[in-house]
């Protein structure tokens, strides 16, 4: 895989372990390969369940022994009943789903908790790009504005913003820099965002 | 036909890959070879959903790859409606006849012989060696006709779990179809819980719509209202409602495909045009798609029995799990053990995926294991047939995770 965001993801994997109750139900939107059920079947023995819609993920995800629900997240959790699951993770997805509300609202239905990830545009080198009057390319978001899936981009406290307005509490929040957690000035330094949330 | 001549073996084993043959590509390499049918002879009586009793059947079977020590290996492959237990290989009797999910099962391929022992078996009712219409009933010497009981899916089930009894198989390590033969594998989720460890139901639905009864039905009355039916008992008059059958297929065979499919096959294209590539203003064949058909319809005609045609689409209109349970599915599936790979094409229109969709809700709502892949494929409801190297990763897949689960046991 040449995804530029992979490394940050194995530390926040940890993190997610860390969060996930040992054999409760997971359901991870936009799973990918099945990399991070994988990871939490070995660590933490959930039962996982991932939706995605690519092909070829889903045929990885079935390598890797990881139960996988092809659809597009874009047409919602109707398959999923209410409180279904203990956690609902939406790793690197959010900033190119179309209807950002709606989806965050979905994973409180469908789970106790979601766990939400996605990159920092307040990263402070993107604010340096767009004075110098470019949007940012970095190695994090390596799309030119013409051509990325990254509809929906956001701040650190952006997204803050958003979790009141739904009523979701924000019960934890972890963030990385491209080699390391970072807890000073997180809202610049931070190039991934990591939040666990509830219901109010 | 007359009553003397009634074939027991195989009226053929034709199969339902014929029907889409032009656009299947079988692989020369890694099949099972010559493949014989075998035959089950069963005097225990089966109790039938009806309320009827079989007092004594035979199912005609075809295995391939070996049954391991601990029996734990075997897959069941369930078939839909006119296809045979000749599943994969080229038939002893006739090296044209190639098995209908060849592209699927063999040595390397998705379903791999050289790990699991696979059964083919013909459904009760059938007519490629199974009990069914057309065979002798040994009470009158006569063949049954209307007399057979009409079956259901259930029932297929239950024959199954006995032919699995005399292998002396405990447990499929999977059971799999497609369309009608999803169904009895999801029948047998819910009847034999203990029974299968993997269900593999690709192309089917938990019940049939209204829309799928209709067709069902004016395939049925094509039949019944030749008048060389006579009541379903005409094999005493040496004739076959050939035309009403040849109707029902052709109805049938609409159903299998998708527009687009049929659009890019045949478009508008004229049989034979007259020299000014002017329309004949008449009612014989004029449209390729017509003559396509009708030779589809005619073929079929030669081979299938028709009051095997009138059981099988009954059982499809009768299935439905959750009718026990006022329509609710999520409990219709309560006792379900087995883990669930369903696949589902986005162009079949005859049980699309939102069909699948609904087995996934429910199997989720019981806390099973499930993957479900809805493949963009663009041949309708026959894709499930034909070679997609998507659909046949992921199966393959799949059964590789069963492979690793009988090492880890």
């Amino acid at each position: 895989m040449t995804d530029p965001i992979a490394a940050p993801i194995r530390r926040d994997f940890k993190r997610i372990a860390g969060w996930v109750d040992p054999q409760s139900r997971v359901l991870d939107l936009g799973c990918g390969d099945g990399a991070l059920l994988g990871y939490l079947q070995q660590q933490r023995q959930v039962h996982g369940v991932g939706v995605e819609i690519d092909d070829q993920r889903v045929i990885g995800c079935v390598q890797r022994g990881v139960d996988v629900i092809q659809q597009n997240l874009e047409d919602g959790l109707a398959l999923f009943s209410d409180q279904q699951f203990d956690t609902v993770v939406l790793s690197q997805t959010l900033q190119s789903m179309r209807h950002t509300e709606h989806i965050l609202r979905e994973m409180v239905r469908v789970g106790r908790t979601g766990v939400v990830s996605f990159p920092n545009f307040g990263y402070w080198p993107h604010g340096w790009s767009i004075l110098r009057g470019r949007m940012p390319i970095t190695k994090q978001m390596p799309y030119a504005w013409y051509d990325t899936p990254n509809i929906h981009l956001c701040t650190i406290k952006d997204f803050e913003d958003l979790c009141k307005q739904l009523n979701l509490k924000v019960i934890e929040r972890v963030t990385f820099s491209p080699t390391a957690e970072v807890t000073w000035l997180p809202s610049w330094r931070a190039t991934l965002a990591l939040y666990r949330f509830s219901e109010c | 036909m007359t009553p003397s001549n009634i074939p027991r073996a195989p009226l053929s084993a034709q199969s339902a890959s014929d029907t889409v043959s032009n656009s299947i590509s079988h692989s020369e390499t890694n099949s099972v070879g010559v493949v014989h049918t075998q035959y089950f002879e069963f005097h225990e009586p089966l109790p039938l959903l009806s309320g009827q009793t079989l007092d004594a059947y035979t199912l005609a079977v075809q295995t391939y790859g070996t049954l391991n020590a601990d029996r734990s290996n075997a897959i069941l492959i369930c078939h839909a409606l006119n296809a045979s237990q000749h599943v994969a290989g080229v038939s002893a009797e006739d090296a044209n006849e190639i098995g209908w999910w060849d592209n699927m099962i063999g040595p390397g391929k998705p379903v791999d012989t050289d790990i699991f022992f696979v059964i083919g078996v013909n459904n009760l009712g059938s007519c490629f060696g199974s009990t069914g219409p057309a065979s002798i009933n040994q009470a009158t010497g006569q063949p049954w006709g209307a007399a057979f009981p009409v079956l259901t899916v259930e029932d297929w089930v239950m024959a199954q779990a006995r032919l699995a009894d005399r292998f002396g198989i405990e447990c499929f390590a999977a059971v799999m179809g497609g369309s009608l033969g999803g169904m009895q594998a999801l029948s047998w989720a819910i009847t034999c819980p203990q029974r299968i460890a993997n269900c593999v139901v690709i192309a089917s639905t938990p019940r049939l719509s209204a829309q799928n009864i209709g067709f069902n039905e004016v395939a049925r009355r094509a039949i019944i209202t030749d008048p060389e039916f006579h009541g379903g008992d005409y094999y005493a008059h040496g004739v076959v409602p050939r035309r009403g059958l040849a109707v029902a297929r052709m109805v049938g065979h609409i159903t299998y495909l998708s527009d687009d499919d049929m659009a890019e096959k045949f478009g508008r294209t004229q049989r034979a045009p007259t020299a000014d590539g002017d329309y004949h203003y008449g009612y014989d064949v004029e449209f390729e798609v017509e003559s396509y058909l009708r030779y589809q319809g005619e073929k079929f005609s030669h081979y299938f029995d028709a009051n095997t045609y009138l059981l099988i689409t009954r059982a499809l209109d009768y299935f439905d799990p959750a009718r026990l349970t006022q329509g609710d599915l999520t409990r219709a599936f309560d006792a379900i053990k087995a883990k669930f790979l369903l696949v589902s094409f986005s162009t079949d229109w005859r049980f699309p995926p939102a069909r699948s969709r609904e087995i996934v809700k429910a199997l989720l709502n019981n806390e099973v294991s499930v993957t479900y892949a809805e493949i963009d494929a663009p041949h309708g409801h026959d894709a499930f047939l034909l070679t997609d190297d998507r659909y046949h990763a992921v199966v393959r897949a799949y059964f590789q995770r069963i492979a690793e689960e009988l090492n880890r046991d």
